[in-house]
């Protein structure tokens, strides 16, 4: 233990800032590639929120009157709250942007091109950590319910007599939530050490 | 049994209903639920109350017409039945019981606990059959189908139009309706000639009618009294995308057809 915390701490904890300047460094200096996916992204985002506004708003027109009694059997948590968990990522989307690219949010010494030290300041209030925490477990839900229901959406899956399983579903989100709120949890422990910048370091 | 029973009235599709509370004494466990109705409405009637309209025929589940939202649960608690088929040992002495039609903006209401499932009859007209010409009869065993395929087909033939998908459905969908139909058609060789233009068809027709989209919570499959496999849905879709890739409408020939 005692030597993973030494190794973080020399090694990886002085490298990091470093390779996380020169990914920044590295992604602005393609600039054509990082707006391609920029607005492939944010293009893909705005379609999939007027789709799912559009559906929802459908299926409020499709029942009219509301049952006074009913006792859903199988739905999940997962698919019972995906609207609202769509609207907070889109609400964490907005705010990812203001808080860590353009750092005019919640962003105390926020420094361009900077990213490590960006984060360890973005997340060391408790209350934007947990928003990010919140907006992960979001994730992680719609990815339970999004990552099964779109091979189904697409006629792809193959045919189960327990269609309602879904363990690449389960996999998947587990993978991506634990790996991306390790980021805000960290920052939180107090994982981020404070490291020069490597910007002015190199004198950007 | 003593049961009180909360049941939706309304005179017709434009008056506003309500729910009317019954106490009903007397219900023998081995009643079906329809007949612990009839009780009701005999009850009503020597009352000199308005009995509750409510659709039903073969009593036997095959006919798909005594739809009834019992207690929050299309068709009621036990899986694979349809009204018809659930019996009173399914509740218990002094149980309190809601009982209303399905909703959906596609089944109208026409009076109490029926509503209009003519949504349905129009999706099957719209691509639901195959073409068969006429002539002398064929030898039943003439085309020879794989056991896996004709199960598969058969188990989506077993649908019998009740709307419980719909009603059980959050989003009021008729995808296990119609995805049932295509499948059960588009699985045989005798589908293949109209399969492209069936699951366009019949999808489009669907969504006319005004029913929601799938957002696949498999509350469809869970009420079907038949027990109808969401798998049916993924193979409408992907009949649906595949056939919108490629078909295209035959010209109008003219002359009297
Ligand atoms: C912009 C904010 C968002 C909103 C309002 C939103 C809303 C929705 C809604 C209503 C659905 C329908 C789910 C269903 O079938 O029941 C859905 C599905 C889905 N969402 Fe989102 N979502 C958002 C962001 C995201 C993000 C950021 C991702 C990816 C990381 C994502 C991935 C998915 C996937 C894969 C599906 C399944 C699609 C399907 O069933 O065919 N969504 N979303
Ligand atoms: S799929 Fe099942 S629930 Fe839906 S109409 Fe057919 S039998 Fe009824
Ligand atoms: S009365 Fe025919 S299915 Fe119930």
């Amino acid at each position: 233990m005692a030597y993973l915390a030494r190794f973080w701490d020399s090694t990886i904890g002085k490298k990091s800032a470093e390779a996380m300047h020169d990914y920044a460094t590295l992604l602005r200096t393609s600039m054509p590639v990082l707006w391609g996916a920029r607005i492939a992204l944010i293009g893909a985002v705005v379609l999939h929120a007027v789709a799912a506004l559009q559906l929802t708003q459908r299926s409020n027109a499709a029942r009219p009157q509301a049952y006074a009694k009913k006792a859903p059997q199988v739905t999940t948590f997962a698919a019972k709250t995906i609207r609202y968990g769509g609207v907070l990522l889109l609400a964490f989307i907005v705010f990812h942007i203001l808080h860590m690219t353009l750092g005019v949010v919640a962003a105390p010494g926020f420094v361009h091109l900077d990213p490590y030290n960006n984060v360890r300041q973005g997340l060391a209030n408790p209350l934007v950590a947990g928003f990010y925490l919140l907006a992960m477990a979001a994730l992680g839900l719609h990815l339970y319910h999004g990552t099964w229901a779109v091979f189904r959406t697409l006629g792809v899956a193959r045919p189960s007599p327990t269609p309602l399983k879904r363990r690449l579903a389960v996999a998947l989100a587990a993978i991506v939530v634990l790996g991306f709120a390790a980021i805000p949890l960290g920052a939180l422990a107090g994982a981020f050490t404070e490291q020069p910048s490597p910007v002015t370091a190199e004198g950007h | 049994m003593r049961l009180t029973l909360h049941v939706w009235r309304q005179s017709g599709p434009s008056t506003p209903g309500k729910l009317e509370t019954y106490p009903i004494d007397g219900v023998d466990a081995d009643m079906s639920f329809l007949e612990m109705f009839d009780m009701l409405n005999e009850q009503l009637t020597l009352e000199g109350k308005e009995p509750v309209a409510f659709a039903h025929d073969c009593r036997e589940g095959i006919c798909g017409s005594c739809n009834m939202m019992i207690s929050g649960q299309a068709h009621g608690p036990w899986k694979g039945a349809t009204t018809c088929q659930l019996h009173m040992r399914a509740f218990k002495d002094g149980d309190e019981i809601w009982v209303e039609p399905w909703r959906a903006k596609a089944f109208p209401m026409v009076k109490d606990l029926v509503v209009d499932r003519s949504a349905f009859d129009r999706i099957i007209q719209a691509g639901g059959y195959i073409s068969v010409n006429t002539g002398g009869a064929r030898d039943a065993n003439e085309i020879l189908i794989g056991k896996e395929v004709v199960d598969e087909s058969m188990d989506a033939a077993a649908c019998i139009g009740c709307g419980a998908c719909v009603a059980a459905c959050p989003n009021a969908s008729a995808s296990l309706f119609t995805g049932a139909k295509i499948t059960h058609l588009g699985l045989l060789p005798q589908g293949q000639p109209e399969r492209d233009r069936r699951a366009l068809a019949m999808v489009e027709q669907m969504d006319l009618e005004g029913f929601g989209h799938c957002t696949l919570t498999g509350e469809c499959q869970e009420a079907c009294p038949k027990e109808i496999s969401i798998d049916v849905i993924k193979r409408m879709n992907r009949d649906y995308a595949v056939a919108a890739a490629r078909y295209v409408e035959p010209k109008e020939t003219a002359g009297a057809g």
